[in-house]
C-alpha cells in the first residue's frame, strides 16, 4: 500500500481540525517546524497541543492563539532559558488561557509508549517525593500484583494526530529517521492520523536492517518539506541553528516583536520555502 | 596546586572546577545542560577520560568537542557510543540504575537537597513559570547519588520551596529511605561559593568546604535559613592552570560555534 504525498498546505488542511488534540514530536531534533507554521498560516484553534519539549515550535503555535491546553514535560527554549510566550499564556492568560497538563520526561514517554501499545496507561518507578502528582491529577499509582510494589502509573496518549518530520521517505512511503530519534515512533504509533514531513524522497532508503523505519501503510500522507525542521535540525542535512535559538529570546521576549516577527515570516509567506527566503535575507 | 596561585579566576569557573573534580574515571553520568554539563566535560577533558556521559536526548557515552547548547544538540548523536530512544534512555539506563552519577541544577535547593525546578510563587498563578521537570525527578530518585551545581543566594537558598520537582532528603533523617528509591541522593552541592554535604542522620546539607576567596560567614548570609557548618571547613584548592585552561578552551569553543548561524549544506 502507498501513502499519499501532497503538498503540505494540502495535507495540513484535511487532517489538522479545530479542537483536536496534535503532537508535534521531535526531540530537539527533527521538530517539524513547517507543519507547525502551515498550522498557524490556516488558522487553527482550540487545539490541545501535547510535545515533551514545547521549544520554540509550540511557543510559536500558543503566542498565536491556536492552543488552549498543552500536555507537556520540559517547557523552556534549550540551553537559553525561557519560552516567552508559555509563560506569558501561563502567567497572564495572553493570548487566551493555557490548561497545563504536567509530566516529567519519564512519565511522557511512559505515556505515548502505552499509547502505541494501544495500552491505557504507561507503567513506571518514578513521580517520587515530586509535587508534580499534586498539580496533575492524572499522574496515578497501581499496587504491582507480583511483589507488591507501588507504581506510578500515567494514562497513554492518543494524540488525533501526530505529526514528524524525518531525513526520508521511499516512492511507496516508507519513512526513515536517523540521529537523536526521541520519542517519535512511540509518538507516531500512538496516534489515530500520522502525518509526515521529509527532507527529501529516494528511490530506496538503504536502511541498515534495525534502523528506525515507518512503514507506508501506518503513515496517513507524507509532503516533501527540504528543511522542513528549521530552526532545529535534520542530521545529515543541516545543523541545529543554535543562534537562531539564542536570538529567539529577544523577539518572543515581547508580545509585538513576537507579532511582528510571526507576520512577516509565517503569515505573510506561503510556504517553508518563502520563509527561509526571508529568513536568509534578514540575515 | 602551586601553578594556580597567581592565576585570576572567576566565581563560576571556581564552581565548575569543583564540581568536575568530583567525578571519577569510569564513572557513569547522567548529564543536565548548564553548569553541569560544562563541569562533566572538563572533567572528561583532564582527570577523567573515560568517564561516561549520557544525555536524556538518548546519547551514550557522548564526548562532544564543544558544549551543546540543547540537550539534543547533533554533536552528542555524532560523538556517542549509541543513540538511544527517550523511552530507552529512561527505562532501561536510568530507571534500571546504571547511572553512577546524576548532575543535576535547580532554580531553588531547600536544607535536605529537594529541588523546585518548575515554578516560583503559587502553581495556579505563578510569579515566574520556570521550565518544570524534564528529566530530574527520575535522576533524582534512580542515579545511585546526585551533584547538584546552582549559585547561591537567599533567592536560590530558601526555607520552603515553591515546589518540590526533584527529591532530595525530603524532611529530612530516613523520610528519603521510606520513599523506596534506589538512589541515596544529593552526597554534594556545589555552589559559587563553596560545597555542602548531607549531615548524618538529620541529612541536612552542611557547609563542608569553602574556596580560597569566600567566608563562612559570607556563605552563611547567602542561605534563607540557618546553615549549618561542619566543624572544620575546609578549603577546595583553587583551580590549577591546566583545569583553567581546558575550561576556558572549552567555553571559547562553545562560543564561537554557537554564535554563527552554520551553513545549512544540503547532502547530495
Amino acid at each position: 500500500m502507498s501513502t499519499r504525498f501532497a503538498s503540505l498546505d494540502e495535507v495540513i488542511a484535511e487532517f489538522v481540525r479545530d479542537g483536536q488534540t496534535l503532537a508535534l514530536e521531535g526531540f530537539t531534533h527533527l521538530i517539524p517546524f513547517a507543519a507547525a507554521h502551515e498550522i498557524i498560516r490556516q488558522g487553527r484553534r482550540d487545539l490541545h497541543l501535547v510535545r515533551m519539549t514545547p521549544d520554540l515550535i509550540y511557543d510559536q503555535m500558543i503566542g498565536m492563539g491556536c492552543a488552549h491546553a498543552l500536555t507537556f514535560s520540559w517547557g523552556g527554549n534549550p540551553g537559553v532559558g525561557s519560552l516567552h510566550r508559555l509563560r506569558d499564556a501561563v502567567e497572564h492568560a495572553w493570548p487566551q488561557p493555557l490548561q497545563i497538563h504536567e509530566h516529567a520526561h519519564a512519565g511522557m514517554a511512559a505515556a505515548y509508549t502505552a499509547g502505541a501499545a494501544r495500552l491505557p496507561f504507561g507503567v513506571l518507578r518514578g513521580y517520587l517525593g515530586t509535587d508534580l502528582p499534586h498539580v496533575n491529577p492524572q499522574v496515578r499509582s497501581v499496587i504491582c500484583p507480583y511483589t507488591g510494589e507501588q507504581l506510578a502509573t500515567v494514562p497513554a496518549l492518543n494524540p488525533d494526530v501526530t505529526i514528524v518530520h524525518a531525513q526520508t521517505a521511499d516512492r511507496q512511503g516508507n519513512v526513515r529517521f536517523d540521529g537523536i530519534v526521541g520519542a517519535q515512533k512511540e509518538a507516531a504509533l500512538a496516534a489515530k492520523t500520522l502525518i509526515v514531513t521529509v527532507e527529501r524522497v529516494v528511490d530506496s532508503l538503504g536502511a541498515a536492517m534495525n534502523a528506525i523505519v515507518l512503514p507506508s501503510w501506518v503513515v496517513s500522507a507524507i509532503a516533501v518539506v527540504p528543511r522542513g525542521a528549521y530552526p532545529s535540525y535534520a542530521h545529515g542535512y543541516y545543523a541545529r541553528d543554535n543562534a537562531f535559538y539564542l536570538r529567539w529570546d529577544e523577539i518572543a521576549r515581547a508580545r509585538d516583536t513576537f507579532r511582528n516577527w510571526m507576520q512577516r515570516h509565517v503569515l505573510d509567506c506561503r510556504d517553508h520555502a518563502q520563509f527561509m527566503q526571508t529568513l536568509e535575507a534578514a540575515a | 596546586m602551586n601553578d594556580s596561585a597567581n592565576t585570576a579566576y572567576t566565581a563560576d569557573e571556581m564552581m565548575t572546577v569543583a564540581a568536575a573534580r568530583l567525578l571519577w574515571p569510569g564513572c557513569v553520568c547522567f548529564v543536565g545542560i548548564g553548569v553541569p554539563s560544562a563541569a562533566a566535560n572538563l572533567a572528561r577533558l583532564t582527570h577523567a577520560l573515560d568517564v561516561v556521559l549520557i544525555y536524556e536526548s538518548g546519547t551514550i557515552g557522548t564526548k562532544p568537542d564543544v558544549l551543546p547548547l540543547s540537550i539534543g544538540d547533533g554533536e552528542l548523536a555524532e560523538t556517542a557510543t549509541v543513540v538511544v530512544s527517550l523511552p530507552e534512555v529512561f527505562s532501561y539506563w536510568l530507571q534500571a540504575g546504571r547511572v553512577d552519577v546524576g548532575f543535576l541544577g535547580a532554580a531553588q535547593i531547600d536544607r535536605y537537597g529537594n529541588l523546585n525546578t518548575t515554578v516560583v510563587g503559587d502553581y495556579a498563578h505563578p510569579k515566574t513559570r520556570l521550565p518544570g521537570a524534564g528529566g530530574a525527578p527520575e535522576i533524582a530518585c534512580h542515579a545511585r547519588q546526585t551533584f547538584v551545581v546552582l549559585k547561591q543566594s537567599t533567592r536560590s537558598f530558601v526555607t520552603t520551596l515553591d515546589f518540590r520537582t526533584s527529591a532530595g532528603f525530603l524532611g529530612g533523617g530516613n523520610e528519603r529511605k521510606a520513599l523506596g528509591v534506589n538512589g541515596t541522593g544529593p552526597q554534594v552541592v556545589i555552589t559559587d561559593l563553596g560545597v555542602l554535604k548531607p549531615a548524618p542522620h538529620t541529612n541536612e546539607l552542611t557547609l563542608t568546604a569553602r574556596y580560597a576567596n569566600t567566608s563562612v560567614e559570607q556563605i552563611k548570609a547567602a542561605a534563607g535559613w540557618p546553615l549549618a557548618v561542619a566543624e572544620s571547613v575546609e578549603i577546595v584548592p583553587p583551580p590549577t592552570q591546566i583545569e583553567l585552561r581546558a575550561l576556558r578552551d572549552l567555553n571559547e569553543r562553545t562560543r564561537r560555534a554557537h554564535a554563527q548561524t552554520r551553513k545549512m549544506e544540503m547532502r547530495t
